[in-house]
């Protein structure tokens, strides 16, 4: 099962009312080839799960969505992601806004070591989003509520972050983000370092989020990836092998790879 | 199947006993290590209190003595002017020839000499302030001599002379005897500044000469160091330049500091023409040698911040600027100031680059600000060390014992301004 030579995607990559739209996308981190001339769009108010087995490139791909990765020196991406049409790889395209506008849950959970309160008011803060500490007030407890977090914690705002649980972390770090109210949201595995109702609870509000943003998650689990997206894009070795609706993908994949991969045969 | 498993533990038993002769000894070198370091530093402490601790006291007489208007030429209402320049020494010198009769010129300068030249200010500062007790008998404390001072210390109870002739040992015998010869505690060691008499020379001047350099050593290392270990850390690119600052720095860390010294002389004093012997090119100099330390200590902290914080910042939206000053620094913070308080305490102890930009110099004044000549401990340390009189060698370990406190002191304000700093989750 190695590397075929220009994969063209099988299954329908494009979609119809795209949110994101990656075209012929190719990270290099130094010499080193990571994603080979990956198109995939991503809908709106949809959710896509990225699934393949480590190393294949899908978290890679998540971070070139809202320019995670400039932070990595060596790290050069050819291609162009498109926002709303916009590519967020012209020369003019400043990241502040663009990461206000594509959000980011990470693997680990990351609070700031800051109060609950201030967590979720950092986003809205530096951007200038509320002028006064009602309206502060009332994006951190709506954002918290959405987040389902907020009956856990509305007795210890002023509480340290760092002092929840794990999965109420987590939870806090979405609240985070959706905070800034941004249009996507991406999510690299966000569930790998929680117990099963941790999990469960996260699922279940990516369900609810969908309404309003777009989410892009990475996962490594496929259970994950069948109950909460609409997609599921599989990757291997840094290509993007298929992308189809996720019952179809764990039902009838079209790729031996997909297929293999699913069934448990690697990865 | 069974006999391997018991000759397993069998082996791995065996190889405990010496495991744990290992770890015991291990823990052996180590007690022994500490050990050595706490005997070291009750030597070291011993001995500079038992010789120093003496400098905290100083020999008076206890004398009642007539200010006669007449002999001083003064009335109650001289101006100030006037009862500056009274004869004091002349009144302290024939009220001694009146107690004790000296006979002879020999004798009589021996008396004389047994009084600090200190004691006829004393008088002065007395009626200067208050011009009615001219014409009272008033009871002053006199200074004495520093060689009285040390024969009362240290020779009289073994029944030495020590310095002193046979009539300077009668007298000081009788006056001890009459309970006016006494030590008491030695405020003018704290008030005074340099001087070429012991009895009369205090840290004061040094003192706020060490501040005054710190401060501006402080005022400008911080900012410098902590503003260049952020760019390095956060913003610099990763190229050769870079790389060969970085270099560079860490040498500059390893640089004798009698280099600075001499850097200091030739640029800042012969370019720039900043004055010598100042606080202020005192701090100049102290911070080219702090400012490595600073840097090197404060990347180190930087690198120390998760870089899970960095990325939930940045993935929020907040700019580069936004991520250090909002999350890096206060958490790299304790980290900056653990180094600073390194540095800074390096920098209390340096002698030999101030020696290079005159702050050897003998400065009697208390330098009141950074433009005013000045020492430093360490220097007044050195100079005292340097001086013949006996009196200066407990003066030497006095003054190491104010530096010792002092350093003490900066510590400790350090260490408490971290623990605030220091966030507890």
């Amino acid at each position: 099962m190695s590397i075929i030579e220009n994969h063209k995607t099988d299954g329908q990559p494009f979609s119809e009312n795209p949110k994101l739209k990656a075209r012929d996308v190719r990270v290099f981190y130094g010499e080193k080839q990571a994603i080979f001339d990956v198109s995939l769009d991503i809908g709106a108010n949809e959710v896509i799960a990225l699934i393949g087995p480590s190393g294949c490139g899908k978290s890679t791909f998540l971070r070139c969505l809202n320019r995670m990765n400039d932070t990595i020196d060596i790290c050069r991406i050819e291609g162009e992601i498109l926002l709303d049409d916009e590519n967020i790889y012209a020369p003019k395209m400043d990241v502040v806004p663009l990461r206000a506008r594509v959000g980011m849950v990470f693997q680990k959970p990351n609070p700031f070591p800051k109060s609950i309160y201030d967590n979720v008011a950092y986003g809205p803060r530096i951007h200038g989003l509320v002028h006064h500490r009602d309206e502060l007030d009332e994006v951190v407890e709506k954002s918290l509520q959405r987040a389902g977090l907020w009956n856990e914690v509305k007795d210890r705002l002023h509480a340290p972050g760092t002092g929840l649980s794990g999965g109420q972390q987590q939870r806090l770090c979405i609240a985070r983000t959706i905070a800034v109210d941004p249009e996507v949201i991406l999510m690299d595995e966000p569930c790998s370092a929680l117990d099963p109702i941790a999990t469960a609870k996260i699922e279940e509000l990516i369900d609810e989020l969908r309404e309003n943003y777009t989410i892009a998650i990475v996962t490594h689990s496929m259970q994950q990836a069948a109950r909460v997206s609409q997609r599921t894009a599989y990757f291997h070795l840094g290509q993007l092998i298929e992308v189809n609706p996720t019952d179809l993908v764990f039902t009838t994949p079209e790729h031996t790879l997909t297929e293999a991969y699913i069934t448990g045969r690697f990865g | 199947m069974t006999d391997q498993s018991l000759s397993t533990r069998v082996k791995v038993e065996r190889s405990m006993a010496r495991r744990r002769r290992a770890e015991t000894r291990f823990r052996l070198y180590g007690m022994a290590s500490i050990l050595f370091g706490l005997l070291c530093l009750v030597v070291l402490f011993g001995n500079i209190l038992s010789k120093g601790l003496s400098a905290f006291e100083q020999t008076v007489l206890t004398t009642d003595i007539y200010l006669d208007k007449d002999f001083l030429g003064l009335s109650r209402q001289s101006p100030e002017s006037e009862l500056l320049n009274g004869d004091y020494e002349g009144l302290i010198k024939e009220y001694l020839k009146e107690s004790m009769q000296p006979s002879g010129r020999s004798e009589r300068r021996d008396l004389y000499s047994m009084v600090s030249v200190g004691a006829h200010w004393q008088l002065q500062q007395l009626v200067v302030n208050n011009p009615n007790l001219l014409g009272d008998t008033v009871t002053v404390e006199l200074i004495m001599d520093d060689e009285i001072d040390q024969w009362l210390k240290h020779d009289h109870e073994k029944g030495r002379h020590g310095r002193l002739s046979e009539k300077q040992t009668e007298w000081a015998q009788q006056w001890l005897d009459e309970g006016r010869l006494k030590t008491r505690f030695n405020v003018s060691f704290f008030t005074n500044g340099d001087s070429r008499e012991p009895e009369l020379a205090g840290v004061h001047g040094a003192i706020m000469g060490t501040f005054l350099t710190l401060l501006v050593t402080f005022a400008l290392s911080f900012p410098i160091g902590v503003a260049a270990a952020i760019y390095l850390e956060e913003f610099a690119p990763k190229n050769r330049i870079t790389e060969i600052v970085e270099i560079n720095i860490n040498n500059l860390a390893a640089v004798p500091s009698i280099t600075f010294g001499l850097l200091g002389l030739a640029i800042f004093i012969n370019i720039f023409g900043v004055a010598r012997s100042t606080p202020l090119i005192g701090g100049l100099v102290l911070t080219l040698m702090t400012l490595p330390t600073i840097i090197i200590s404060g990347r180190a902290a930087i690198k120390a911040v998760p870089p899970s914080i960095r990325e939930a910042a940045l993935g929020l939206g907040a700019s580069r600027m936004q991520v250090v000053f909002h999350h890096v620094l206060p958490l790299a913070l304790p980290g900056m100031l653990t180094g600073t308080i390194i540095g800074m305490a390096q920098a209390l102890g340096e002698t030999a680059p101030l020696l290079m930009i005159g702050m050897i110099a003998f400065v009697v004044d208390v330098p009141g600000f950074i433009n005013d000549p000045a020492t430093v401990l360490p220097v007044q340390i050195f100079l005292w060390s340097d001086s013949p009189e006996q009196a200066f060698t407990e003066r030497t370990s006095g003054a190491i014992i104010v530096l010792l406190a002092f350093l003490v002191v900066m510590n400790t304000a350090a260490v408490m301004l971290r623990r605030r700093l220091e966030r507890r989750w």
